[in-house]
């Protein structure tokens, strides 16, 4: 067993052996490693984040035809660093009536609900945080103390905007945590595990191929949970301005914007982990665990690429028209798609893989176009029965 | 290895703080905050005697997962009153809903 | 002592201090957030009980649905964001007395008994937690009639709340 193999366990087991040798006992030398494990890997979470900020401008501007950030550093690379330091000299202010501790708790807890989520991402098949056999469930999990960090920042601002911006982001991740579970329960189907490992394992076909309506889905749901554009009305700058981290200033801010982006960058790759594959991409993952950690990043890339290609091309809905939109459309579909795919599943237990691919995929299409005319039909009859039925004018090409 | 007491031990502790507060707190929420604790110190007794017994036969843990459906039901339906009386009484001070103590 | 129980201590220390809190703290927004450092104590006693499938669920249900719910109607149901008055009732040493004889009376009961200090036995090599907790839900001659009269359960409590919590225009 080689570094270039398994470089990790390795790495671990040399330092172990260093430790060990200063005299260490062997508990505490483990400890000490896995502990320096979570260091190294949030560090580079973080050197990532700062990146983030480049990338997610950069991309903004493309899409609004501009040029983004290019005066500082080649291509304006060192344009993050210039605001983190603005940042950090910002004022700190913390608003008189505040609740002191939670306040400052709320962009702590933010970050670290994103952190976690590391814990079980396969970067490659022998790198990874830890081998969860729950890992589906656990990203549920840190989404529920997202979800209790802005609460909590919400109503420790003692601001009104703050509040119900708050109360309108945790409805909204309280409510699309629902398809996101029966979502996550579709890769489960597939692959019979819910280790994030084995789901990568058993996607000899993506599952993006095999469910693209459960992707689908899962995206939406997602980019809800980020409260991210077309569902960032946490935030509208018009109605909230700016929501639950309104009375937020300098680095706390900053807590709750780089954990936004770094989410966003989470999700892409969970994405690509649980429809694209993770880190598989035509064998190349056995050739190198390194070549495994490229494809897994450019993939989660991909993925953080298509969440912005959502943000910056659609406008922002309503909290009502966003809610009813997942109790009335998105989870009885998530619910009808997990019956269809379960009973799908055993239907075609023992078929060949292409017949067995091939059914999945009209079972998808056909439950979405079931869903899709229901929808259209629904908003027919409410529109007509808003402003009248109106002759229906086709239009002939 | 932790002996069993310590667990057994643990949800008893647990179980007496939520009973003294759903026997001292006067606010109908806090009141169903202590009948958490105690929903989840019977929690940690099942897993653990799951956990000490034959791990192979699941009742700990099935038992576990059913008090999670009956807690999350309790809670629903013990909020969902209590905002309900909030709306009529405008108090939640378990003392001041005396409407039956004529 | 080993590492394990040294955690198994800590954790049990922070679940307890956090429990007190809950049921002492005046301000019921802290006493819903202690609630969930509480919740959080009791789901890492249930990793350290190598029962992952609990722990996590633990933090999805307790954490994401309950405690929420629960800062929620703390927020709907104040006149303001002040306390005022007592937050515990007049007999509140009554109530403590209660607890510690119940607490002494439970730890009589474990003295008691024989099989208090036994130490668990290490876990079957491949051992699948999750299958066999999946098969023991559903499996008929196990305990598939308790999980649906638990799901049912809690399509009464969903109808129930709406019902109860309804504004009647």
């Amino acid at each position: 067993m080689s570094f270039w193999n398994d470089p990790l366990k390795v790495a671990a087991d040399w330092l172990e052996g260093v430790f060990m040798g200063w005299g260490m006992n062997s508990v505490l030398s483990h400890v000490l490693v896995a502990f320096l494990g979570v260091l190294l890997l949030i560090t580079v979470l973080m050197v990532l984040d700062i990146f983030l900020v480049w990338i997610e401008r950069k991309v903004v501007a493309r899409f609004q035809d501009r040029l983004g950030p290019n005066r500082v550093g080649p291509f304006g690379l060192i344009q993050p660093f210039a605001d983190i330091i603005k940042l950090i000299i910002k004022e700190d202010t913390t608003p008189g009536d505040a609740d002191k501790v939670v306040y400052n708790l709320a962009p702590i807890l933010s970050m670290m609900s994103v952190l976690i989520l590391w814990a079980v991402v396969p970067l490659a098949p022998v790198i990874l945080g830890t081998d969860l056999n729950v890992g589906v469930l656990y990203l549920i999990a840190a989404g529920a103390i997202g979800t209790l960090s802005i609460i909590m920042a919400g109503w420790a601002s003692n601001n009104k905007f703050a509040l119900i911006g708050g109360f309108r982001q945790v409805a909204v991740m309280v409510s699309f945590e629902i398809p996101m579970l029966t979502m996550l329960m579709i890769p489960t189907i597939f692959s019979g595990s819910m280790n994030m490992n084995a789901i990568i394992q058993s996607q000899n076909v993506w599952f993006f191929i095999i469910s693209p309506l459960g992707a689908l889905i899962f995206l939406i749901a997602a980019i809800a949970e980020l409260g991210r554009a077309p569902f960032d009305l946490a935030e509208g700058e018009s109605e909230l301005v700016s929501g639950f981290n309104i009375e937020y200033s300098g680095m706390k801010f900053g807590m709750f914007y780089a954990g936004e982006l770094l989410h966003a960058f989470t999700f892409g790759g969970f994405w690509a982990i649980l429809f694209f594959g993770g880190y598989r991409f035509f064998g190349l993952e056995q050739v190198s665990p390194f070549l495994a950690v490229l494809i897994m990043i450019l993939k989660a890339m991909v993925g953080y690429w298509v969440i912005m290609w959502v943000k910056y091309t659609m406008m922002r809905i309503r909290i009502d028209q966003m809610l009813s939109f997942n109790w009335k459309f998105l989870t009885p579909l998530a619910f009808v798609l997990l019956l269809v795919t379960a009973l799908m599943n055993a239907l075609l237990a023992g078929a060949p893989t292409w017949l067995y691919v091939l059914g999945m995929f009209l079972a998808n299409v056909v439950t979405g176009w079931i869903a899709l005319e229901l929808a259209r039909s629904a908003t027919r009859q409410e529109r007509e029965k808003l402003e009248g039925a109106k002759p229906v004018v086709e239009a002939h090409h | 290895m932790v002996p069993l007491s310590w667990y057994l031990l643990l949800a008893a502790a647990l179980f007496g703080i939520g009973l003294f507060g759903v026997l001292v707190r006067r606010n109908a929420v806090a009141i169903l905050l202590g009948v958490e604790l105690m929903l989840n110190a019977v929690n940690i007794n099942l897993v653990s005697f799951w956990r000490y017994s034959d791990v192979l036969s699941m009742t700990g843990q099935v038992f576990a997962v059913i008090v999670f459906a009956v807690a999350a039901a309790e809670v629903s339906v013990g909020l969902a009153l209590v905002i309900s009386v909030y709306r009529r009484r405008n108090t939640v001070i378990a003392d001041e809903l005396d409407l039956l103590k004529w | 002592m080993t590492a394990q129980q040294i955690i198994f201590l800590i954790v049990a220390l922070f679940t307890l201090g956090s429990a007190l809190m809950v049921v002492t703290t005046r301000n019921l927004v802290h006493a819903a957030l202690w609630l969930v450092s509480t919740l959080f104590g009791v789901a890492v006693v249930y990793a350290l009980l190598n029962a992952n499938f609990i722990a996590v669920v633990q933090v999805v249900v307790y954490i994401g649905a309950i405690a929420i719910l629960f800062i929620f109607a703390v927020m709907l149901t104040r006149k303001d964001m002040r306390d005022s008055g007592p937050q515990m009732n007049k007999n509140w040493w009554l109530g403590a007395l209660v607890a510690v004889f119940v607490f002494a009376g439970l730890a009589f009961l474990l003295q008691s008994w024989n099989g208090v200090s036994a130490t668990a036995a290490a876990l079957p090599s491949g051992f699948d937690a999750i299958s066999l907790l999946g098969d023991a839900l559903v499996s008929p001659d196990a305990y598939v009639l308790p999980f649906e009269v638990a799901s049912v359960l809690l399509l009464a409590a969903l109808v129930g709340a709406v019902y109860v919590a309804f504004n009647k225009k």
